[in-house]
């Protein structure tokens, strides 16, 4: 694809929702990626105020729903069986990234994503019918997603896989992730995020665009 | 993110050492699996050696598997407690969430008065969850249940009759519960692995922190440490230690320590990754952790002490927890690596630390003048 230069006041304003593990992460790559970024956890933003100042200096703490109002990206990065319990009227009309993995040996079964016909993501989809849900962010570490950037043109640069139905949302995710440190490598079906998930064939693999692919063409094939 | 080391402040806390072990089950000289018993045989004789060597702490991790026999660790502790005199003595780490808070300070109070006062409790998850389905608990409750359990267990520790509420036992009421301690509080910790909200949670709590290091770089972790000590400011508590807890293995030289643990390493990370989608370590991806950049302490005594030195340094801790054995191992191969840690590692830690020190105050006393 290719990139138009947009200055950073253009850029979506991206809403992390989660400050465990995995959002905090997310907040700072983006935020040093040129977004403007607001955090979010369940309860009152002045409990996640130390750790947006610490681990994300520069992201908005705010409360959820204030959060994704003012956000052209919403970033899912809550535990799976949280999000069972998240109102999805909150996403309606956004365009949210799921970076949440359907994980039982490790996050215990949820019933609601044992319905082996669809992905992770699918599932997402489908519970969020008035959102349009990419699938990424995911199947790294979320201890390498920061360490593991490097700069366009760089031979160490790493895919990270960008799958959505809505090739617009896809376009600009994929910007996100090639603003952030990596070669976003796109699926045009949300359905290819199963590619992606824990056991598949890149999940928690440090891989380049050409080995990614390659990775992706033997499971398919 | 910042990288300001907040170890370039002076040591307000003693430098502690220890050494950590999940039971995994040794193997004999024919490479043959021994006894959930003898296992367990040895890991009290692992334990009176570390006592020997001068090691400051002695851990069991508890975890309920076949290849991790130790589901009681704390009997195994109390055994190590008769046989010696100085080494503290504590989980590592006790899944409080799947426990019963008020067993848990019973079981170690009474670990308290065999040892004389040197037992010590770290909480958390740990690395495995087996403990979920075995006694009936939900891992999707298993935020609310350690938040509720840690505070209850913060109630225990400060001694004096309990009155408690929550949803996940039983109600308390004046309750008195026993034994007391002796010596006011035993130490507490929170092992974390990566979320700040539990580096929240054990400041509110005034639990010690335990950084739980066993992948990738152990500078990432260093915003953990400032974390921790804001928030033991924002709630006017006095600065509490921050310990490192990560896996490794001494031997006398570093190929030596390369060449036994891999492939137990690479063995016991595949049988993970068929659970859990890890990816299977390749020889470059452990070297990588093993060298500066990583979470192992694989080598020998100079290579571990310098890097125990280093990341303590960049971590501003004051702990150093040596998580010893991988599935496979001989109980040999694992004293030959207590005795290094005690005799030659430890020591020389102290000395990179005050060689250290010294550089720093006279850079300072330059600036000054």
């Amino acid at each position: 694809m290719t990139v138009i230069a947009l200055p950073p006041a253009r850029l979506p304003r991206i809403a992390v929702l989660g400050a465990g593990h995995v959002g905090p992460v997310i907040a700072r790559v983006a935020l040093e990626a040129g977004y403007n970024v607001s955090i979010a956890a369940s309860g009152d933003p002045e409990q996640i105020e130390l750790i947006a100042q610490v681990l994300a200096p520069g992201a908005e703490p705010q409360r959820a729903a204030d959060a994704v109002e003012e956000a052209g990206i919403v970033v899912l990065a809550i535990p799976l069986h949280k999000f069972t319990t998240l109102d999805p009227s909150l996403l309606d009309g956004k365009l949210v990234v799921d970076a949440m993995n359907y994980w039982p040996p490790v996050d215990g079964v949820q019933e609601m994503f044992e319905d082996h016909r669809y992905s992770s993501s699918e599932i997402v989809q489908r519970r969020l019918v008035r959102s349009t849900v990419v699938k990424t962010l995911n199947h790294l570490g979320y201890h390498q997603l920061e360490d593991e950037r490097r700069p366009r043109g760089s031979p160490q640069r790493r895919a990270l896989g960008v799958a959505g139905d809505d090739p617009r949302a896809v376009d600009v995710v994929a910007e996100l992730i090639e603003r952030i440190g990596y070669d976003a490598v796109r699926f045009d079906r949300l359905s290819a995020g199963r590619l992606l998930e824990p056991g598949g064939p890149v999940f928690g693999a440090l891989l380049h665009r050409s080995e990614f692919e390659r990775a992706v063409r033997a499971e398919a094939a | 993110m910042t990288t300001t080391p907040p170890g370039a402040a002076p040591v307000q806390f003693p430098l502690t050492f220890g050494l950590d072990t999940f039971g995994d089950v040794t193997h004999d000289e024919d490479d043959r699996p021994l006894s959930h018993a003898q296992t367990i045989r040895n890991i009290v004789e692992q334990g009176v050696l570390a006592d020997q060597v001068g090691v400051d702490f002695f851990g069991i991790g508890e975890h309920h598997t076949d290849d991790f026999p130790l589901s009681a660790g704390d009997v195994v502790l109390a055994a190590i407690a008769a046989r010696t005199s100085r080494i503290h003595l504590g989980s590592a780490v006790t899944v409080l969430s799947s426990d019963d808070p008020v067993r848990v300070f019973q079981r170690y109070s009474t670990l308290n008065a065999i040892s004389g006062g040197r037992a010590e409790v770290i909480l958390g998850r740990g690395s495995s969850i087996d403990s979920f389905p075995l006694f009936g608990y939900d891992l999707a409750d298993y935020e609310e249940l350690f938040e509720e359990k840690a505070g209850l267990f913060a109630e225990l520790v400060k001694g004096g009759p309990v009155t408690w509420q929550g949803k996940t036992r039983a109600s308390l009421h004046n309750q008195d519960v026993v034994p007391h301690t002796e010596f006011g509080p035993f130490p507490v910790w929170i092992g974390v692995g990566g979320s700040p909200q539990s580096v929240i949670r054990a400041a509110r709590y005034g639990f010690s922190l335990m950084l739980a290091i066993i992948g990738g770089s152990p500078l990432r972790f260093a915003p953990f440490s400032q974390l921790f000590l804001k928030a033991l400011e924002r709630f006017g508590r006095p600065p509490l230690p921050v310990g490192v807890h990560s896996p490794g293995h001494v031997d006398v030289t570093d190929e030596k320590a390369r060449e036994e643990f891999w492939p137990r390493y690479r063995e016991v990370i595949r049988s993970v990754s068929e659970t859990r989608g890890f990816a299977i370590p390749t020889r470059e991806s452990f070297l990588h952790e093993v060298g500066p950049e990583g979470a192992l302490y694989v080598g020998s005594p100079e290579t571990v002490a310098q890097k125990i030195a280093a990341n303590l340094t960049a971590l501003g801790a004051t702990r150093f927890d040596l998580k010893y054995g991988m599935g496979g191992l001989s109980h040999q191969a694992l004293m030959t690596n207590i005795e290094l840690y005690g005799t030659q590692v430890v020591p020389r830690v102290r000395e990179l630390l005050v060689e250290a020190q010294d550089r720093r105050s006279h850079r300072r006393d330059r600036s000054v003048g």
